[in-house]
């Protein structure tokens, strides 16, 4: 199964097998009545779903154009659209009999989702983090300690989220027996970017319905934020087939393009194949991955999922990008116009839904995935303010 | 590649560590006692690689080891031995100099084989085009966990050998080879029409008389030559040269 000629298996032979046996298993599970119930339920009553669509009317107002909605995936218990997926993995790690999860995390929004899963469902959970990352995340190194999950500080290579991933593919490959890999995004050898994504499309999926609800239409536009990418292939994919939204995904322009400080694989990258698929990635002539900037965690990523790649070559998904300073302005503005302080992640989305809702007219309607609250932002925006 | 019946010791080292300029005495070193000299094409990610070898893949970028060095040093290699030479690199590099171009170059600069750690046989059409029509042999890789099935697909793809490898977990010295290598080598015996050479983890000669005596036809010692290199930078050719007479005994385990 590929998107095009993205995705893939680019895997040592001894993940082949494993590879096999998750790929047979999510497909039966994810037709089985009882498995579906299961992770309803849990995302009903532990996870707080349906999360809203909220009609931003003061945000709407400033920008002056089109109708601007958020959907809340910041009122999800962990605060961000992360869990959707841990709870769904982790339920089919425990239908595949296995006792164990590992997770990669960058600034610790999805180990601290996969924590919460792993505690959850009684299953024993590390988490790989480039110890650059620990030393900046020390907030969510504790929350996951204190969910009773081990972090473990990765030192190899540039220290950050993609060297975790390359840990965590390391352990798998001597731990697969008894171990799940959960990984946190629309990337990695398939079936992780389909898997990743239906676990992620409930929220396109609810979008549709609460806003033919609301509006009594589907949105003229959809606006995620793209690091891996799966916040925006779960709002987008129960769309692709509607031609009439347009799909805007917005990538960390960090300090400008221009100045090679950014993480945006899909607007500055070349193809290229890391961690199982063929996908963009940030690297050079000879095809060394680079390290990426942004100031949101999240999105500090060298590649993307493949299936983003692919809408890029059919031109069915449009990919921009929006620097650390327009999404800081976003934050602030957000917070003060609405009450809502996004993650600086969903800010990116934000400012840039406010630039397309400006040249849109008033009875168009936007839709932008707030994917995650900002609480865990304030330590960094504090710094960058001055305030401590 | 290599027609006599004998076995093999093939030796890996990283090409760039600590510097390019210091590769061609360490091969060169190597190659005395060796059959085979394995290349490691450094690279930023080495997801299948332990401590010692990733290591030793940032040593080789941080000395600005770039592709062609890696193909011009094979080319001065050449200047002094008819060795075999196999490239060992993960995907990337090769897929964004375009696949073909990457195994035409390879060839011109004198490498025989090549191994691409990420590469399954799946995904390897475009690969398999290339290396066919420029006489370059392809090594896949055989692992514990491989079924019958795959492994008798791999050892089709394959030219030159199979490579085994030893256990569940990335390359690196070990005590003592798992009990699954040895369950592996009966396997690939039966279905492989290639020789079968094992890695990962075997780092002393009684290792290699081991493996040997199971009935491998090769071993590759990678992480243990890679530590030699680390610890005596520029001084590790005498060393080198030393260890691998060592390891060479134990091709003829009947000797010892």
């Amino acid at each position: 199964m590929k998107f095009g000629e993205f995705g893939g298996q680019f895997v040592p032979e001894v993940l082949m097998p494993p590879l096999k046996e998750l790929e047979r298993e999510y497909e039966r599970l994810k037709k089985d009545e009882k498995f579906l119930k299961e992770l309803d339920y849990y995302l009903r009553v532990y996870a707080g779903r349906p999360t809203p669509l909220y009609f931003a009317e003061n945000l709407t107002k400033y920008a002056g154009g089109a109708k601007i909605y958020l959907k809340r995936e910041d009122l999800l218990h962990s605060g961000a659209h992360k869990i959707n997926n841990t709870l769904g993995q982790a339920l089919l790690a425990k239908h595949m009999g296995k006792s164990r999860l590992i997770a990669e995390t960058g600034a610790g929004q999805h180990g601290v989702a996969t924590a919460i899963a792993g505690a959850l469902f009684g299953l024993k959970t590390e988490v790989y983090m480039g110890s650059e990352d620990v030393e900046r995340q020390k907030p969510n190194v504790f929350r996951m300690k204190l969910l009773g999950a081990k972090v473990i500080p990765v030192e190899s290579g540039s220290r950050t989220l993609k060297d975790a991933i390359n840990e965590a593919l390391r352990d798998w490959v001597a731990s697969f027996e008894y171990t799940h890999y959960l990984i946190g995004s629309v990337v990695g050898p398939h079936p992780y970017p389909v898997m990743v994504r239906d676990f992620q499309s409930v929220i396109g999926r609810e979008t549709k319905k609460q806003m033919l609800e609301l509006e009594g239409r589907i949105p003229d536009c959809i606006v995620a934020c793209v690091g891996g990418g799966s916040n925006a292939m779960g709002i987008f994919y129960p769309f692709i087939k509607d031609k009439s939204v347009k799909l805007i995904g917005v990538e960390a322009a960090g300090e400008g393009i221009e100045s090679g400080k950014h993480s945006a694989s899909l607007c500055a990258g070349k193809k290229g194949v890391l961690h199982g698929m063929l996908s963009y990635f940030l690297q050079n002539e000879d095809g060394q991955i680079l390290t990426t900037h942004s100031v949101a965690a999240g999105l500090d990523y060298p590649g993307v999922g493949p299936e983003h790649a692919w809408l890029k070559e059919i031109k069915r998904a449009e990919y921009v990008s929006v620097t650390d300073e327009e999404a800081l302005k976003a934050f602030s503005l957000l917070s003060r116009l609405e009450g809502i302080i996004p993650a600086l992640e969903s800010a990116h989305a934000i400012a840039y839904a406010i630039k397309i809702a400006k040249e849109m007219s008033k009875d168009e309607v936007v839709v932008v995935n707030l994917s995650g609250r900002g609480d865990k932002d304030l330590e960094i925006v504090m710094k960058i303010e001055g305030v401590i | 590649m290599n027609d006599s019946n004998s076995k093999w010791l093939i030796t890996f080292i990283t090409a760039g560590d600590p510097s390019p300029s210091l590769t061609l005495d360490y091969m060169l070193a190597l190659e005395k006692n060796s059959d085979i000299i394995e290349l490691g094409l450094p690279f930023s990610d080495p997801m299948a690689d332990g401590p010692t070898i990733q290591k030793a893949n940032v040593r080789a970028l941080k000395a600005g080891t770039k592709v062609k060095d890696v193909f011009s040093i094979v080319k001065s290699f050449r200047e002094y031995s008819e060795k075999p030479v196999v490239l060992m690199t993960y995907y990337n590099p090769v897929y964004v100099r375009g696949v073909e171009n990457f195994v035409k170059e390879a060839k011109e600069s004198g490498i025989n084989g090549m191994i691409v750690v990420d590469l399954p046989v799946e995904e390897s059409s475009d690969y398999l085009r290339a290396c066919e029509k420029h006489g370059m042999d392809t090594i896949f890789l055989a692992a514990p966990n491989t079924p019958d099935d795959r492994l008798r697909v791999i050892d089709e793809v394959s030219s030159a050998f199979v490579y085994l490898v030893s256990l569940y977990g990335t390359t690196g010295a070990r005590d003592r080879i798992p009990e699954t290598a040895f369950q592996l080598i009966r396997r690939a015996k039966k279905i492989c029409r290639n020789p079968v050479c094992v890695g990962f983890g075997v780092s002393k000669e009684e290792h290699v008389a081991e493996l040997i005596k199971a009935g491998a036809d090769g071993v590759v010692v990678g992480s243990a030559i890679v530590k030699i290199v680390e610890e005596y930078g520029r001084d590790a050719s005498d060393k080198l040269e030393e260890f691998t007479a060592k390891l060479r005994k134990g091709l003829s385990p009947h000797l010892l």
